[in-house]
């Protein structure tokens, strides 16, 4: 569905992504893990084509990401952000509803859509006709979410989507989406840096370092069979939350 | 072309958003430009009346010598209009060469020293010529000579006893006379027979200040400076009792008074022309000033001044309307408001048109930004004197060059602000709403303008609020609005005028920035306006 091939990138003089080759696969969530500049970013926005590569192909759907077939891909993909991106001139109705008016939906079928995707994403009645301003956290990022699935796009990118939430918000709304993903079969990529949500929702962990792909796989092969030093200090740099704060081991 | 159509049923899709900028752009230039036609253009019926149009400069003598002028060509049947107060020689030459305006009272000093300095004419023969070839001619002399001369208070003068200009190369180097404050006007200052010419004919070492003519004998009388430029046939000459001192070394040249008037009048209005050459000789010196004093010291309107002097020496009888004062003032604000109202709508409504697409283009592409904001920048910087200079040979006088100023003069507040709001928007929600596939046109119509509403409304409102203040320099070159009242009352010495224009610009200002607190309400999203609340 969406793959890398030999994709590099360098930002001046710093190369942030060594040629690095990933295929997603589709229906399955892929999570990207790592520490800070480890690029796991970087490769989001190459997917859906806020950066171009230096050198390597990104292909989606078989055909290659270029200028000219960027905006229509776009369409067919919904990208999370933290905090939502909502736009705050907008109610929240307007937020989501915006690609699909000026495509021009009819007004019931955006209303019916909308709706459906509110229950989905467990949204309090009300939020729709408020502006962003007005919301908390967790409702702008469930309106993030739903904005990203109006379209009913095969591919969903999350850039650390819960990183602004607190532990109770964040525990149910990661809940909310697992169930979503796995109810729609949508092709979903996950950027987090907390190990945790990697395990809970990764069919597929990509873990990261210094640009390149040090381990991938599902979580338990990682744990069990680390291939580098350098999995076995990542996925240790826990804290449980016992007394004294002990590390996993 | 498929993509102006793309647009239009975009615009259709959305009304709500661009009713709104449509609103606040685009329809001003429709409403208002008809509108400034019709204001621009005397109703000159269809009927075989020439149509002429006099000026004056911005002195009572020439405005009572204006009013004059058009007073006989309406006696002779013309369609008169009076361009008054003009800003300077300069001004009412260009026009008069133009076509702007048919003619105006000048003098031979002025013409052969200044006007037409290149050509260097030296005798009158010289002069007819130099002028024939612009298509001029000049009647013979009025009667009267009102020259320059050096003035200082009689007082002064006999104390220190001084009586001619030599009297003061002299004694220059004594404390008494070193320390005398010379302020001459501004035209005397930079004038080929002005200050220079001067100071080296008589080898002057003084540093004197350039004033308003008028200003200056305010000055006088005050004390702020001793020695100043006069006319002498001004009324001031003997309201303030000064003397002149003599040019002994024949300086100045003469100047008598010619009407100047453009060659054509004499197939045009020949009719208008034989009423004009009864002035011929008709007036000396003492009549002038006396004239003078009607109009400055004892208030007497300018057009009354004329007609009775028509009246007593040629015969004539020129209906002068007889209103009120109060009424008059009330009438004349009326006007005024609707004239500066069309400068400041036209121009800001033609600014908003070509700025708001600039600010856009350069936000949108860096490297012709910066360009674009430098260019503006600059704009701002020009002295709007010299831009109206630069304007009234292409523009003529009045309504049109002044909306070209002020035009120019709002483009940076609104380019500026419009490529600071753009600016502004946050590097995160621009990329959200890349990602959501809108084209870079979809998006700034959706998200970016509107995001920047707020500070593209500040910057409107600020050209908007400039706009008004500046639109008085529309005084100088007949444009009217608020800036009339204010160059009649700096010429008259009358505080009471000046406000007569002074405050209803203050009050319009301050009503257009009410204004525009108003419209963002309806223009800028409810949104952003909870936003900023919180």
């Amino acid at each position: 569905m969406i793959e890398l091939k030999g994709v590099a990138k360098s930002f001046g003089q710093t190369q942030v992504l060594q040629p690095t080759s990933l295929v997603l696969e589709p229906g399955k969530t892929t999570v990207l893990i790592g520490p800070s500049g480890c690029g796991k970013s970087t490769i989001l926005r190459l997917m859906i084509g806020l950066i171009q590569p230096d050198q390597g192909d990104v292909l989606v759907g078989g055909e290659l990401l270029t200028a000219d077939n960027v905006i229509e891909v776009r369409r067919k993909m919904g990208y999370v952000i933290q905090d939502g991106g909502l736009f705050p001139h907008l109610s929240a109705g307007d937020n989501v509803g915006l690609m699909a008016k000026y495509l021009g939906w009819e007004k019931r079928r955006i209303v019916d859509r909308v709706r459906e995707l509110a229950e989905l994403t467990r949204l309090p009645a009300g939020a729709l006709d408020r502006f962003p301003t007005q919301l908390s956290g967790g409702q702008r990022q469930r309106l993030g979410i739903i904005r990203a699935l109006m379209l009913d796009p095969a591919v969903i990118l999350l850039d650390e989507p819960m990183g602004a939430l607190d532990p109770l918000v964040r525990f149910d709304l990661q809940e909310d989406l697992r169930n979503i993903f796995q109810s729609l079969k949508k092709t979903v990529v996950l950027v987090t840096h907390d190990m945790g949500e990697a395990g809970f929702f990764g069919d597929h962990v990509v873990l990261l370092g210094g640009g390149r792909i040090v381990q991938q796989g599902k979580l338990d092969d990682l744990i069990q069979s680390p291939a580098d030093p350098f999995v076995v200090k990542f996925i240790s740099a826990q804290r449980l939350p016992t007394a004294n704060g002990a590390a996993v081991e | 072309m498929y993509r102006l159509l793309f647009l239009f049923v975009f615009c259709l899709r959305n009304l709500r958003m661009t009713f709104r900028w449509a609103l606040t752009a685009a329809l001003w230039p429709v409403v208002f430009g008809p509108a400034l036609c019709l204001a621009q253009s005397p109703a000159a019926k269809e009927t075989k009346a020439p149509v002429i149009r006099v000026g004056s400069k911005a002195f009572t003598e020439s405005v009572i010598l204006g009013e004059m002028l058009m007073q006989l060509a309406a006696h002779a049947g013309a369609k008169a209009g009076h361009e008054a107060e003009l800003g300077g020689t300069q001004i009412a030459f260009a026009a008069l060469t133009k076509g702007d305006i048919d003619a105006y009272c000048e003098y031979t000093g002025t013409l052969s020293l200044e006007v037409l300095e290149a050509s260097h004419p030296r005798t009158s023969a010289d002069l007819e010529a130099v002028l024939a070839k612009q298509g001029l001619k000049i009647t013979r002399s009025l009667g009267f000579n009102n020259a320059y001369a050096i003035g200082m208070r009689r007082d002064l003068a006999e104390k220190l006893n001084l009586k001619s200009i030599s009297d003061i190369t002299r004694r220059q180097h004594e404390p008494e006379i070193a320390r005398l404050k010379f302020g001459f006007s501004d035209e005397f200052m930079n004038r080929g027979d002005g200050w220079p010419g001067l100071a080296a004919r008589y080898r002057l070492n003084f540093q004197p200040a350039g004033l308003d003519h008028n200003l200056a004998y305010r000055g006088i009388r005050a004390g702020t400076v001793q020695v100043t430029d006069v006319y002498t046939t001004d009324a001031e000459v003997a309201a303030y009792d000064l003397t002149t001192l003599e040019d002994d070394r024949g300086y100045f040249p003469p100047y008598e008074c010619v009407i100047l008037y453009r060659a054509d009048l004499e197939t045009r209005a020949p009719q208008v022309l034989a009423e004009w050459k009864r002035l011929e000789g008709a007036i000396d010196d003492k009549t002038m000033l006396e004239l003078n004093s009607q109009a400055r010291l004892d208030r007497v309107l300018e057009g009354r001044v004329s007609a009775g002097f028509l009246n007593k020496k040629l015969g004539i009888d020129i209906p002068v309307a007889d209103d009120l004062r109060f009424k008059r003032m009330l009438v004349q604000l009326g006007i005024n408001t609707r004239q500066h109202l069309l400068l400041v709508l036209v121009s800001l409504s033609a600014a908003v048109v070509i700025a708001l697409p600039l600010g856009v283009i350069a936000y949108r592409r860096p490297r012709a930004g910066q360009p674009i904001l430098g260019a503006v920048g600059i704009l701002q910087t020009l002295p709007s004197m010299a831009v109206l200079m630069f304007l009234i040979p292409l523009l003529g006088l009045g309504v049109w060059p002044t909306v070209t100023a002020l035009f120019l003069y709002s483009l940076l507040p609104i380019v500026r602000n419009t490529y600071a709001g753009l600016q502004q928007i946050p590097e995160s929600l621009r990329e959200s709403a890349t990602v959501l596939g809108l084209t870079p046109r979809a998006r700034l119509w959706l998200v970016e303008l509107p995001m920047a509403s707020r500070s593209i409304l500040a910057g409107i409102k600020t050209a908007a609020v400039i706009n008004v203040g500046t639109a008085t320099i529309g005084g100088l070159i007949g444009a009217g609005g608020y800036g009339q009242p204010i160059i009649t009352g700096t010429r008259l010495n009358d505080l009471s005028i000046i406000l007569q224009g002074a405050i209803p610009a203050a009050v319009m200002a301050l009503a257009v920035q009410g204004l525009f607190e108003l419209a963002e309400r309806f223009v800028v999203p409810k949104g952003l306006r909870l936003a900023s609340a919180r």
